[in-house]
């Protein structure tokens, strides 16, 4: 499924409720009221062995040479421990351009989702704190665009900005992403009960300008919805394969994504012929692309775990 | 007063401009741009002319287009409900709590999501595969002949398996945190009114969940008909499977960049969001006329 699939139906979604209760967080202990069942927490292991093992193989295969690859077993290791030594091929091969897709891939994911995440918290919170001229029809029209499917537009994007002069440019990239209609949506729902209409009012009695009560007290309690937001622009953005696909050509500006696949032709195609071969290569650089975003999802669990359940249900 | 009232107006619209900038660049230029495209036609001679909707005309009669329409059509009547009965049974029983570490489960399950598409197309290629992959060790283990999963017949299983893979602990958790949504009163006056687990879950869970199921669907039926990633990756290691027109979205990008008929290009893609919105909004007829029958 193409990575631009975080969008979803506006009218679809019911009024936000006027729910003021404090949001249970996830990660607290779930609600007890049987014992423990050895069955289901079995069945749950098949669920989530399922989701891990072909992660375990990935990394298990990024620890062979091209010949171990072929000659051992899937789920276990070969002759020899050669990921440093392939991290160091992934590096660099090709005078180390798998570096450059690392860092493309950065700055898009960087500059993309966290404009995209702050464009959509500052869109949200005007549409839920203030009324303005306006703000029905602007509403209207962020629910309208939910249900663009930004992946139909791709091949049109690159057809305008060629004609604008702005494809095979980091531009390209960032322009489309910087638009996230779900997450101002998702912003509008958060801001409306994270940030109390009382407090801003003692803000303005008190002299406080809008600008300096949005920056100093606002964006604070907007904080949880701000990093869901973020991590889910920032998966879809690190994830993109289509649009760059389509509007760059030239290798130094691919994202990982591009790159990776790139790669993947040659070893298929078996014009990669050089001193390296080049599976291990897609493999290590494919598990060494995943490591980012795991990792920032263990980290953040926190805040986008109580994002998701005061945002993301209440539709 | 009334001089703060009109500077909140201002400030309020300055909030909501980078958005609008963006939105028109990125999203309203290109829609407009496509559908313009679409109504003209390149000849050979005479240049470029205004043709009406003559590409749109052609695309319905288009077999190319159609199968790859029906292909995902396919794909969203059995994937998709897969997908999400795996995930909603997923969180009922975290929900429930009789789960020996459930956080393990919740965020374990989850993983595959951070995981781009493309190497979860690329992954899956290979662990299909008997030359290094999985399936052929699990064939030489047990004995047993394990179909080609990247024949014709397989293919779009297979893909469906990395969609599922890709996205089940997504929708998992969006579930789960619909579910954690509901206050413990409710459950409690349940009880004290005598209502049973099937009850509670009647009456209780499955309205709670009803917003998330419907946007989990709608971000489902987009996803589905827009499907390029994985049957792209794919390609490389079926290219006789996958053909150029596989998918809508494949069908798209191969006459423009191949074809380089970018005007009939742009009716595929304008056609191919129509049928998405249709389809997404047919979706939500269907659940708010349940939710009225309820």
């Amino acid at each position: 499924m193409s990575a631009e699939t975080t969008e979803a139906q506006p009218s679809a979604a019911p009024v936000p409720g006027p729910r003021k209760r404090p949001v249970r967080p996830l990660s607290r202990k779930p609600r007890r009221r049987r014992g423990k069942s050895t069955a289901l927490t079995v069945a749950m292991g098949l669920m989530l062995a399922y989701a891990l093992v072909p992660l375990v193989w990935l990394t298990i295969s990024a620890t062979k040479s091209n010949q171990t690859l072929f000659d051992s077993p899937g789920l276990w290791f070969g002759d020899g421990f050669h990921l440093f030594e392939n991290i160091h091929d992934v590096f660099t091969y090709d005078d180390g351009i798998y570096l450059r897709w690392f860092g493309n891939t950065l700055l898009y994911s960087v500059v993309g989702a966290g404009g995209a995440a702050m464009i959509a918290t500052m869109g949200g919170y005007a549409l839920a704190k203030y009324d303005f001229v306006g703000r029905k029809f602007l509403f209207a029209l962020v629910l309208g665009a939910i249900s663009i499917p930004a992946t139909a537009l791709a091949v049109p994007t690159y057809l305008l900005f060629s004609e604008m002069g702005i494809v095979n440019t980091p531009w390209a990239v960032l322009l489309p992403t910087l638009a996230s209609p779900f997450g101002l949506y998702l912003m509008q729902v958060y801001a409306k009960d994270a940030v109390p209409d009382a407090m801003l009012e003692a803000a303005r009695i008190d002299g406080a300008g809008e600008l300096r009560i949005f920056f100093t007290i606002s964006l604070r309690l907007l904080a949880p919805g701000f990093v869901t937001v973020l991590l889910f622009t920032l998966v879809a953005t690190w994830n993109n394969y289509f649009l760059p696909l389509i509007v760059l050509n030239d290798p130094d500006l691919f994202p990982l994504t591009v790159g990776l696949h790139q790669w993947n032709s040659m070893a298929q195609g078996g014009s990669g012929a050089g001193a390296i071969p080049i599976l291990p290569l897609v493999l290590t650089g494919s598990l060494l692309a995943i490591v980012p975003l795991v990792v920032a999802f263990l980290f953040l669990q926190r805040f986008w775990e109580s994002g998701l359940s005061a945002g993301g249900v209440k539709q | 007063m009334r001089r703060s009232a009109v500077r909140r107006n201002l400030t309020a619209h300055a909030f909501f401009l980078p958005f609008l900038a963006v939105f028109a660049i990125g999203v309203v230029a290109p829609l407009v741009y496509a559908v313009n495209l679409s109504l003209y036609q390149e000849r050979m001679i005479g240049g470029t002319s205004f043709v009406g909707l003559d590409n749109y005309a052609k695309a319905l009669e288009d077999t190319l287009f159609h199968v790859g329409l029906g292909r995902v059509a396919l794909f969203f009547a059995i994937q998709v409900p897969l997908m999400l009965g795996l995930a909603l049974l997923a969180a009922l029983v975290i929900d429930s709590g009789r789960l020996r570490a459930p956080g393990v489960f919740r965020i374990g399950i989850f993983v595959p999501y951070a995981v781009p598409g493309v190497v979860a197309a690329l992954m899956w290629g290979y662990i299909y595969g008997d030359r290094f992959g999985l399936a052929g060790e699990v064939e030489d283990l047990f004995g047993v002949d394990l179909p080609d999963f990247l024949a014709s017949g397989w293919m779009l299983a297979s893909i469906g398996n990395i969609v599922t893979w890709s996205y089940v602990g997504y929708n998992m958790l969006i579930f789960y945190a619909a579910l954690r949504a509901i206050p413990d009163e409710l459950y409690e006056a349940a009880e004290m009114d005598g209502a049973g687990s099937i009850r509670k879950a009647w009456s209780i869970k499955l309205p709670a969940l009803r917003p998330a199921l419907l946007l989990a669907t709608i971000f489902s039926v987009i996803g589905t008909f827009q499907l390029f990633n994985e049957p792209s990756v794919l390609q490389a290691l079926a290219p006789a499977v996958i053909t150029t027109n596989y998918t809508p979205n494949m069908y798209a990008f191969s006459l423009a960049f191949e074809g380089r008929q970018f005007n009939y290009s742009a009716a595929i893609a304008v056609m191919l969001g129509l049928v998405t919105v249709v389809v997404a909004y047919v979706v939500q007829l269907v659940t708010a006329r349940r939710e009225r029958m309820l």
